[in-house]
């Protein structure tokens, strides 16, 4: 919990504009040509594609399931690669820094569901089905799982501390050296809390990329989430509860033999030069730390590795020009002002198309648009409310009490990464079969996916008060409602803030699946942006799906800028303790 | 080895000429060095010296080849130098040790890079551990350490690249008093018995006992921009004591260059803000570091004490005193000449006075500060005698960077609101003059 809190705090909104910048606009619309070029591309696709069928027989969850987990590694790595690689870029180069920063800033409100798609259909015109299906859904899990990587690691390679990285240049270390000695370890304790949040983030949006339709064709991938819709479809409830269960347990199973052991073993990477108090511990990586056969394999082939690394890259840095801020010459300035002209040329160039398209959308679709938003929007808010309103309370009892948290946090923390989308199929069943709104379904499947956020935030928040201000506050007697105004909740206010501003993100895109579902033959709607959006997909409506798309991505992008960042920044100046 | 232990001077190791610095553009353009010339030799300990801010951990970090040049020459062995100059290497304040590299991979972890083979590499790391004490400490982590042990190691792993010229940025500054002392003495002993194949030595020092006690000569330099002020040869024998006659006189002759003498007060007070002449900065001192040292000089019959011994009492180092004792100067409390720091009538009277009359003596010599008076003018020229920070900051930038001006900005807030000249409203980021002053306000704010 350490430092998760000291790593997620303060760690997302990485700007300090609160406002669109020019550059911002220049985004939005790029992102939106490059949405009308994937969807010229999908329209093009094969009219009609073969579907795998999926076995509802418990025996083969376990194939299933390590095609899901494969799936879900071919995206994480990809996205470590990328965060490494776009971290570098952007904390490395002055110039690409004003650009990829706010790229990432918009990208990361981007609503992966309905790119899907777009995805998939742009790929299945260029390769074979079966490869673009499965490509699709990795490309689809790594968009969900990417941006907090890549915002740590920029961050952490942003505050490397000075002597450190002149150590580095002093002894002459080159770009390996650098990268191996430096750059990855210091980074690597943020980079792994967030590769667990990415993972936990990961499972809800493979529920979802495993199988799907868009228009007359249908897409499935064998595997967990693919075998719970086709269940829920089938009305199948016991089949339902075995995948529930398969998939609870392969979450259980990777935190304790992957995750845990990792986030051990990487507290050896803590710039700290003091012991803190209650570090991560693992069983797993106690038994292997005492395993001679996990020290002989370790040594055998992860050292190895290392050393021939080491002598195929490594070396001294032979010139270096010194760090110096030469005035841009004329030539590479004209050479860029020609690159941003050509840009701005081809964008322009298909943004008239993409203006065509979104003119073809009847009005009567874009007055369903700006309804849905406000829908949604509201929907978001709810959702928040009742994430506040039981996890402030919960939070502050776990967090002032250890023994308490002992005990619930493992729980609090299983229940977290069991990704909401696998639990939908039930909670609609149940809902509707009790002649409840479906409203409430999509409340909840928003909340249950991204209550936890606040959870964490308001537990570690809770736990960060000095213990000087609150003896203080007991001698004061202040009690109740005056404890909470004038001490828990000012306290709060950054955690809270920071929590509720990644929950809100992920509102915004669990509204895709949440607003809309298909069970069997029934198909269950509300009013909403995310309904539009998964509506649009299933008919295969380009128009209203790019035009519902960029309303959401627009909408995400000016409520985090004209809203959470501006309460980010007041938690920053005014409620931090220091 | 010459008589008392100094090295023979040899040839010329590093020479700058005419050497400036700068950063920034337009608005955010400082100067950190102008019109440097310095020249370093063989057999050579120089000490740079100087108040925060002077530029000669810039300096260092030149010679070093770790930044640039605006303008001028850096030499090494006569050759221009570029990129990081492989001769030399640095200790740093803060150690730089890899905390998730045990003592020997951290040693190790400098020759790695020189493609020095593996088992060489690690007799080498060894040896130097030894070399420097740290015997069985090979497998321990740096967190495991002292600060002193740590620093033990960051001087085995600048030693193991065996560098020509030894560059240290302020290695003792982090360190407790006695782990100070003796790594210094373990580093005088490798110096001078010539354990070590560095042919000079290079440091940036907050500690003038220190500089005296370790150099062979001192560069003392000051800021505004950075320049070298004076050269000072110290040719006393090793070993040196610090309670020697000789040595106090040289730590004083230092003292002396670098506090300077106080000026006449209308040379002192200087120009506000936007008037031609130079503008009076405001050092950072805060009015109880203020109050702290009247009372201490008060303390003393002759209402004056050396400077030296003024710093060795409060401070770790002098350069933090250096502030406060401008601001008594500006303040006209005290005055200051050859390195003793005499109270001055009214100085004396705010030692001893109450709260009140302190807040009175204080209020009258505040205003004719031109810094406090600009802004006093500023604000009464408004209807509601109240003006937003940033307007003041926005003034100020014109003629500082930017967190020059904030600095100068919380010095003149500071100094106001205790006078109750003008107050600073944090809801709405303002400074203004208060019209009314309950008795619960005027309790001082610091």
């Amino acid at each position: 919990m350490e430092a998760l809190r000291r790593k997620t705090i303060f760690a997302t909104g990485q700007g300090d504009t609160a406002y669109l910048s020019g550059a911002d606009i220049l985004i939005l619309l790029s992102l939106a040509v490059a949405i009308y070029l994937g969807v010229q591309l999908a329209s093009n696709a094969p009219p009609s594609l073969a579907r795998a069928e999926i076995d509802l027989n418990p025996q083969v969850l376990p194939y299933y399931a390590l095609q899901s987990v494969r799936r879900m590694a071919a995206a994480y790595v990809l996205s470590l690669l990328f965060s490494i690689i776009y971290g570098y870029f952007a904390a490395r180069s002055r110039s690409a820094e004003r650009i990829l920063l706010p790229v990432l800033d918009v990208l990361q409100s981007v609503p992966i569901l309905s790119f899907l798609p777009v995805v998939v259909l742009s790929l299945t015109a260029v390769l074979p089905q079966a490869i673009a299906v499965e490509l699709a859904a990795i490309v689809l899990i790594f968009t969900s799982q990417v941006w907090n990587m890549t915002y740590s690691f920029y961050q952490s390679l942003r505050t490397l501390p000075r002597e450190l990285r002149e150590a580095a240049s002093v002894f002459r270390f080159n770009w390996w050296w650098r990268f191996r000695r430096v750059d990855l370890p210091f980074a690597s304790i943020g980079l792994l809390w967030n590769s667990v949040m990415s993972w936990a983030g990961g499972w809800f949006f493979l529920m979802a990329a495993e199988i799907f339709t868009v228009g007359d064709k249908d897409f499935r991938l064998p595997g967990v989430g693919s075998y719970l819709q086709e269940a829920a479809n089938a009305n199948d409830t016991t089949a339902i509860l075995y995948g529930v269960l398969t998939l609870m347990l392969i979450v259980v199973l990777l935190d304790q033999l992957v995750w845990r052991p990792l986030l051990v073993w990487v507290q050896k990477f803590k710039l700290e030069t003091v012991e803190s108090d209650d570090p991560p511990t693992s069983w797993f990586y106690n038994l292997l730390n005492g395993s001679r056969l996990a020290g002989a394999l370790h040594q055998i082939l992860i050292v190895g590795m290392i050393r021939a690394l080491d002598r195929r890259l490594g070396g001294a840095r032979r010139f270096e020009p010194a760090e110096q801020e030469r005035p841009l010459r004329w030539t590479r300035r004209a050479a860029r002002i020609l690159a941003l002209v050509i840009f701005v040329l081809i964008v322009t160039a298909l943004g008239i198309q993409l203006v065509q398209l979104l003119l073809s959308v009847p009005l009567d679709d874009y007055g369903r648009v700006a309804a849905g938003a406000v829908a949604t929007a509201l929907r978001v808010l709810s959702a928040m409310l009742i994430a506040m309103a039981w996890t402030i309370p919960l939070g502050v009892l776990i967090g002032s009490n250890p023994r308490l948290a002992n005990f619930l946090q493992p729980l609090v923390q299983i229940a977290a990464s069991t990704p909401a989308t696998a639990f939908f199929p039930l909670i609609v069943l149940v809902i509707v079969s009790n002649g409840i709104s479906f409203n409430v379904a999509a409340v909840l499947l928003m909340l249950l996916g991204t209550q936890w956020y606040v959870l964490f935030n308001v537990i570690a928040g809770t736990t960060a008060i000095p213990k000087d201000l609150r003896d203080m506050t007991d001698l004061l007697r202040f009690k109740g409602w005056n404890r909470w105004r004038k001490l828990i909740l000012p306290a709060l206010f950054p955690y809270l803030i920071t929590g509720l501003i990644t929950a809100s993100g992920g509102a915004w895109n669990a509204s895709i699946v949440a607003e809309y579902a298909e069970f069997g033959q029934q198909t269950y709607k509300v009013l909403g942006l995310g309904a539009l959006i998964s509506e649009a997909t299933a008919k295969g409506d380009f128009g209203l799906l790019t035009a519902a798309t960029l309303t959401m991505i627009v909408v995400v992008v000016v409520i985090n800028r004209y809203f959470w960042r501006r309460l980010y920044r007041l938690a920053a100046e005014r409620y931090t303790m220091e | 080895m010459a008589a008392h232990g100094h090295k023979v001077l040899g040839e010329v190791l590093v020479e700058l000429r005419n050497v400036s610095k700068c950063y920034g553009r337009g608005d955010r353009y400082t100067e950190a060095l102008r019109g440097i010339n310095l020249t370093i030799r063989e057999g050579e300990f120089v000490v740079l010296l100087g108040p925060s801010g002077c530029g000669k951990s810039t300096l260092l970090r030149i010679i070093a080849g770790l930044i640039g040049v605006s303008e001028g020459e850096v030499l090494y062995r006569g050759k221009p130098l570029r990129g990081v100059n492989p001769n030399t290497t640095i200790v740093f304040q803060s150690f730089a040790l890899y905390p998730w590299l045990t003592v020997q991979e951290n040693v190790e972890a400098a020759l790695e890079p020189l493609g020095i083979p593996r088992l060489e590499r690690t007799k080498r790391a060894l040896r130097l551990i030894d070399h420097v004490g740290l015997d069985g400490f090979e497998t321990a982590y740096p967190r495991e350490l002292s600060g002193g042990m740590r620093q033990k190691v960051g001087f085995a792993r600048a030693m193991a690249v065996e560098p020509e010229l030894l560059c240290l940025d302020e290695p003792f500054s982090a360190l407790d008093v006695l782990s100070a002392e003796s790594l210094r003495g373990e580093l005088m002993e490798l110096w001078l018995s010539g354990g070590i194949p560095t042919k000079a030595i290079l440091m940036v020092s907050h500690n003038i006992e220190e500089a005296v006690f370790m150099a062979d000569r001192l560069v003392i330099m000051d800021k505004n921009p950075g320049h070298i002020v004076a050269d000072i040869p110290n040719n006393l024998p090793h070993p040196r004591r610090r309670k020697e006659k000789a040595f106090l006189a040289m730590v004083d002759q230092v003292y002396g260059q670098i506090v300077g003498k106080t000026r006449s007060e209308a040379e002192e007070l200087g120009s506000a803000p936007g008037e031609p002449g130079a503008t009076r900065t405001l050092p950072a001192a805060p009015i109880s570091a203020i109050s702290g040292l009247l009372e201490r000089v008060n303390e003393e019959l002759t209402n004056k004490i050396d400077i030296y011994r003024l710093a060795d009492e409060f401070v770790d180092n002098y350069d933090e005193i250096l502030p406060i004792i401008e601001a008594v100067e500006l303040l006209g409390f005290a005055s200051v000449e050859a390195g003793d720091l005499s109270l001055t009538p009214l100085g004396q009277a705010f030692a001893e006075g109450s709260i009140q009359a302190r807040k009175e003596i204080f209020a009258a010599r505040v205003k004719r500060v031109p810094m406090i008076r600009w802004i006093l003018s500023m604000l009464k020229a408004q209807p509601n005698q109240r003006l937003s920070w940033d307007v003041f900051i926005a003034a100020l930038s014109r003629e500082f960077p930017p967190e020059v001006a904030e600095r100068q900005l919380d010095t003149a807030v500071d100094w106001g609101r205790y006078a109750e000249l003008f107050s600073y409203d944090s809801s709405d980021n303002t400074i203004f003059i208060e019209t009314e002053q309950p008795l619960s306000q005027s309790v001082p704010s610091s």
